[in-house]
């Protein structure tokens, strides 16, 4: 059954979508062109913009809960028109957009308050803030936007603020190169969602979301599945996936916020963004969706290995990130239903994620900026804020009943087991097994945090707890790691609110290869083993310098050896590949320039010759070609010519 | 004794022209009767304000498409849209020409019959006020161009060419500065323009024999006689690609194209620097306008037999343009050399036999006029206690001196070079992408690739400007007093307009891209 996609125009309050976007961007605008004149009070003008952004957005959101369609589309104006090339500079409010909206704005203000105390002793608090807020701005360009050039546009925002954040403390080689190597491993990416656009203009003539939607099915199965691939590649750049992955846990060079915000709660799930909103195109094709959920589930299991063996808090839950957003990648590959669940639990991640991320930062605020679990333990009775809200968000991320990701991440493991051949046992077995290194390494990660003996440098004393300004902000997201998730799966609420855009859940129960009791069961079980066994190995403890480990645990350390990997197949011969290119430039191309131009050169010398500046010879030369045209005309008139 | 019949005249319609030549006269009476302390502010003032009327009576009888004076005039589409060019360039023209803040008394001399180099040219330099004579001529070559576009028969547009070419002529005469430069250029200007008429009447005698004897109408050199000789007349063709070769070296001479280019380096570089610009802008679209008209008129069915030829000057052009512009020192000659350029390519829009073509032709000459006077407002700008600092060694590290004039010189040279948002990447569009449809592949590779060599002479220029640190003899930039800024900031800023929303031009262009016959 083919439905058609249609968005009625925007009137009334929803007209003012633009701000959203516009808000943020001038306050960005603002805070850079001032410069010094607004340090003292940027950060303040920083946190309004989102504020209201976020009130802005509540208010919309209430505005198309009571529209029929549930969808608002608003032309700003003409953005290119050449020949049959037409892109809309465009918004798109629905459903998906404005849980993204109210996600971004929400957390994205609570961690806009934090990082006003976090960056307090930071001289470039003023340029952080104008980063941050131009992020915010293409992040909601990005999902606002009704066309795939809008979503480019917000892309490469996003992108570039992502890149200025994470080497933000210039001065810090390691900052410098990771913002180098995350700007290199988005480049492929993005080089795959900007073909992937191209090949919509030259397929369908259009990148408008209805309009490439509603002709999909007119495309050969062949072209679907490569527009579907590059497509991938782009989200795989963004969020972080196999085998674009390294980027995402150096990015946590830039400040804690940042990565909270950026790395954590919001830009890295716009791959998932990018997947769900073009889900008539992957829903076209079971093999594009087989690719999805093979990437996600097996970044998930190497998100979780990984961050099982690291010692950076911050690293550690970058590769956690890594592994949950894994599982969003499976659940919108399963497709049906399960892109709802996807969305679900990025919502919920979003919660959990950024609180433990604010959770490390006060961690490392109290600690001197030690960033090593193994320097830690103890911290349970030194940060009780601290310590509780985390608490909130290991309870949320291992899956426990009833807090977020019991709620969001156990319908996605069902949802893998719903497949009917072997794959379910394969994807299924995948995500469950990811459950219990989750609930392992996040476990690990708490415990030589807050408890154990502690193992201070020595120049520690008394671990101070943060202040107000950045405790308030962990408390609230705590409660919305305790409650988002249940609050969502409440009666079906979020996925039928979503469902205009994702299509309802398929009828009737799926026949899974296995009841979702048992699953249920399983998971819980798998999730108890890994905490249990955590805690068991590290409730005393840990040493404080590197041990000697087996061929796991070792290649754990090295990322699995896929920056190895990256080096020999990408760089070495990129690298020598560039040499043979400047050779080939040097000695032939360049030669043949030079001599063209040594020709050209000298040609004029030659000719400059017969400007001699006398009246004689000039008239000499302009009856010699006099002659030459009569003669020629007179030659075509005798058919000699043409 | 035959009763003499008056030809009807739309008065109205011709009104632009009698305007501009009604103040020529006008300006004569006051050379003659107000006091010289007046004489400057009442010229200019007269004049801006006839081509201010002339641009009203234009613009108001936009839809006019007549032919009237007894067939010597034709008031169409073209006409209108190119008379408005040149009205428009030309108030352009005359705040160069009118300033007089950059040096003292203008660029014009006090009086131009004393010996050139001598001791009272030496003291006549220091500062007394130029002729005022310079504004009756200016508005008398503006008149004639009026005129020469208008032109409906070939006896008009001689007499069109003779009117504007003249004061033109004197106006090279008169720089302030390098009086025998000067001079020189005007006499072999003079000379060299003589022979080009001699050649273009030569062309109406041989085209008035061919057009004897066609069944039903007397022999004429009005363009629809000449039309209907070229499908029906009994003479012998020899007559008339003989003459249609004649006529197009009268016309190619005042276009600049080669080989008919050699006296446009030397005119450009003596000529006082606003004269200069005057002539690049405005006499290269009464020059096109003219081309356009008697080979898309007069010969329109003669297409395929002048367009190898014409072609193969356009190439010849292109290429003498560009290769030369390479090994110019000289600013002023470096920008004759690319007007040569130019002007090969807009000969390609002539062989673009469309709507399209003559439409992009003319809007190639609107944005072409803008950018090179306002080339030509900075050259005048740039100077030393000498007057103009034309050699390009001079120009060195000017960007560190003066960055912001020499932002806009660069930006005005990417805009000759074509890149894209600035007129000269719209306007070789507007040219090639007809070209192309008409089937004149050959053209555009040409004018592609000349372009490409071209680009680096400019680009040495703006190399030179920013790259080259400022030595002894790097001259500072005048600040231009209010003529001369709002002259520059019109071209730079059309420059900048037609470069991004060229649409509202072209679409006038194309609604004005239909002549009459």
């Amino acid at each position: 059954m083919e439905e058609t996609v249609e968005y009625a125009q925007a009137t009334g309050l929803l007209g003012g979508v633009w701000l959203l976007v516009a808000i943020p961007l001038v306050s960005a605008a603002i805070l850079l062109l001032l410069g010094r004149r607004a340090d003292r009070w940027g950060h303040w003008l920083g946190v309004a913009a989102i504020g209201v952004a976020f009130v802005l957005g509540l208010s919309f959101f209430f505005q198309l809960r009571g529209l029929e369609n549930k969808s608002v589309e608003l032309s700003l104006w003409d953005f290119i028109a050449v020949g049959d090339l037409r892109v809309d500079f465009g918004l798109l409010f629905d459903p998906l957009a404005a849980v993204f909206v109210l996600l971004i704005t929400g957390v994205g203000f609570l961690i806009h308050l934090y990082a006003v105390e976090y960056m307090s002793h930071d001289a470039g608090r003023r340029r952080f803030f104008a980063y941050f807020n131009l992020f915010v701005a293409a992040m909601l360009l990005l999902v606002l936007g009704n066309n795939y050039v809008m979503l480019y546009f917000g892309w490469e925002g996003v992108g570039l603020a992502s890149y200025l954040l994470i080497s933000f403390w210039t001065e810090r080689p390691s900052a410098a190169t990771a913002g180098k190597k995350a700007f290199l491993m988005n480049r492929v990416g993005d080089a795959g969602l900007a073909i992937g656009i191209f090949i919509m203009f030259a397929s369908l003539g259009t990148t408008q979301y209805d309009e490439v939607f509603n002709g999909v099915g007119a495309l050969t199965g062949t072209t679907v599945l490569v527009l579907g691939l590059l497509l991938l590649l782009g989200a795989a750049g963004k969020s972080g996936q196999f085998p674009l992955q390294a980027w995402l846990p150096d990015a946590m060079e830039g400040p804690t916020p940042v990565s909270a915000l950026i790395h954590a709660a919001t830009m890295v799930t716009a791959g998932v963004y990018l997947i769900a909103r073009s889900n008539p195109i992957f829903s076209a094709n079971s093999t594009l969706q087989l690719v999805v959920v093979s990437v996600g589930a097996l970044t998930l299991l190497i998100g979780c290995i990984i961050g099982a063996a690291k010692d950076d808090i911050k690293r550690v839950l970058a590769w956690s990130t890594v592994s949950q957003i894994g599982y969003m990648f499976v659940g919108v590959g399963l497709g049906g239903g399960a892109y709802a669940l996807a969305i679900i639990h990025l919502l919920a991640h979003g919660f959990f994620k950024a609180n433990m991320f604010l959770g490390a930062g006060s961690v490392m605020h109290g600690m001197k900026d030690q960033v090593d679990i193994r320097r830690f333990g103890g911290l349970s009775k030194h940060m009780k804020i601290t310590w509780l809200t985390f608490m909130m968000g290991w309870l949320a991320i291992i899956g426990l009943p009833p807090l977020s990701g019991y709620f969001s991440k156990e319908p996605i493991i069902a949802s893998a087991f719903e497949r009917e051949d072997w794959t379910a046992w394969l994807f299924g077995g995948a995500a469950l097994l990811g459950a219990g290194l989750t609930a392992f390494y996040m476990t690990r990660l708490f415990v030589l945090t807050f408890h154990g003996p502690k193992r201070w440098t020595e120049d520690i004393e008394h671990p101070h707890e943060s202040p107000k300004l950045m405790t308030i902000p962990l408390i609230l997201l705590a409660a919305g790691s305790v409650v988002a998730g249940g609050l969502m799966a409440w009666n079906d609420g979020v996925a039928s609110w979503l469902s205009p855009v994702l299509g309802e859940e398929a009828a009737g129960e799926a026949h899974g290869v296995l009841s979702h009791t048992v699953i249920t069961i399983l998971s819980l079980l798998v999730t108890v083993l890994g905490a249990g066994l955590a805690w068991f190995l590290f409730r005393a403890g840990t040493a404080t310098v590197p041990q000697p480990a087996g061929v796991l645990v070792t290649a754990a350390r090295r990322n699995l050896y896929t920056d190895t990997v990256n080096e020999a197949v990408f760089e070495k011969p990129g690298i020598f590949l560039t040499r043979a290119l400047v050779y080939l430039d040097n000695r032939g191309i360049d030669g043949l320039v030079n001599g063209l131009a040594a020709a050209v050169g000298g040609g004029s010398g030659r000719l400059r010759r017969m400007q001699t500046g006398f009246v004689r010879s000039y008239a000499t030369s302009i009856l010699a070609g006099a002659l030459l045209v009569m003669a020629a005309f007179l030659a075509v008139q005798a058919g000699w010519l043409a | 004794m035959t009763e003499l019949k008056l030809p009807s005249i739309d008065y109205a319609a011709i009104a632009p022209i009698l305007i501009m030549l009604g103040t020529a006269l006008l300006g004569v009476l006051v050379e003659a009767f107000v006091p010289r302390r007046w004489r400057h502010l009442v010229q200019l003032t007269l004049a801006l304000l006839a081509v201010l009327a002339a641009l009203t009576m234009v613009v108001l009888s936009a839809d006019e498409r007549i032919i009237t004076a007894g067939q010597a005039l034709a008031i169409d589409g073209p006409t209108l849209f190119l008379q408005g060019a040149i009205l428009v360039l030309a108030a352009m023209a005359l705040l160069l020409i009118g300033d007089r803040s950059v040096e003292r008394g203008g660029a014009f001399v006090a009086q131009a019959a004393v010996t050139a180099e001598s001791a009272d040219d030496r003291r006549q330099a220091e500062g007394r006020n130029g002729l005022t004579e310079v504004y009756p001529l200016t508005t008398f070559a503006i008149g004639g161009m009026l005129i020469f576009v208008a032109a409906n028969d070939l006896l008009t547009m001689f007499i069109a060419l003779e009117v504007f070419s003249l004061p033109l002529y004197l106006l090279c005469a008169l720089a302030r500065r390098r009086r025998l430069l000067s001079q020189e250029a005007a006499m072999k200007y003079f000379l060299l323009g003589a022979y080009a008429s001699a050649f273009f009447l030569f062309g109406v005698a041989l085209i008035y024999g061919f057009t004897a004897g066609i069944p039903g109408r007397s022999a004429g050199v009005d363009f629809a006689t000449i039309h209907a000789a070229v499908s029906d007349s009994p003479a012998s063709p020899v007559l008339l690609f003989a003459g249609m070769a004649l006529l197009a070296i009268g016309l190619l001479f005042k276009a600049a194209a080669a080989p008919f280019h050699v006296w446009t380096p030397d005119v450009y570089q003596g000529a006082p620097t606003p004269v200069t610009g005057f002539m690049a802008a405005c006499t290269k679209v009464a020059a096109f306008g003219a081309l356009l008209r008697v080979f898309q008129v007069a010969f329109a069915d003669a297409t395929w037999d002048f367009t190898p030829v014409l072609g193969a000057v356009a190439v010849l052009t292109m290429l003498v343009g560009a290769v030369l512009a390479v090994t110019q020192t000289d600013i002023k000659r470096l920008l004759a050399y690319s007007s040569i350029a130019n002007a090969g390519y807009l000969l390609v829009g002539v062989l673009a036999p469309s709507r399209d073509g003559l439409a992009g032709t003319m809007f190639y000459l609107v944005a072409y006029g803008f950018s090179v006077l306002a080339a030509f407002a900075v050259v005048t700008l740039v100077r030393d206690n000498d007057g103009e600092a034309t050699h390009l060694s001079r120009w060195a590290g000017l960007g560190r001196r003066s960055p912001f004039f020499a932002a806009l010189f660069t930006f005005i040279l990417l805009a000759f070079a074509g890149i894209p948002l600035t007129s000269g990447f719209t306007s070789k569009f507007a040219i090639f992408g007809p070209a192309l449809e008409g089937g004149q592949a050959w053209l555009v590779i040409a004018g592609v690739l000349t372009s490409m060599v071209l680009a680096f002479p400019y680009l040495r220029v703006v190399v030179m400007m920013w790259l080259s640190e400022p030595g002894e003899s790097t001259p500072t930039v005048m600040v231009p007093g209010g003529l001369t800024s709002a002259a520059l900031m019109i071209g730079v800023l059309a420059t900048l307009v037609l470069g991004v929303a060229p649409a509202p031009l072209l679409d006038l262009a194309a609604g004005a891209a239909e002549f009459v016959r």
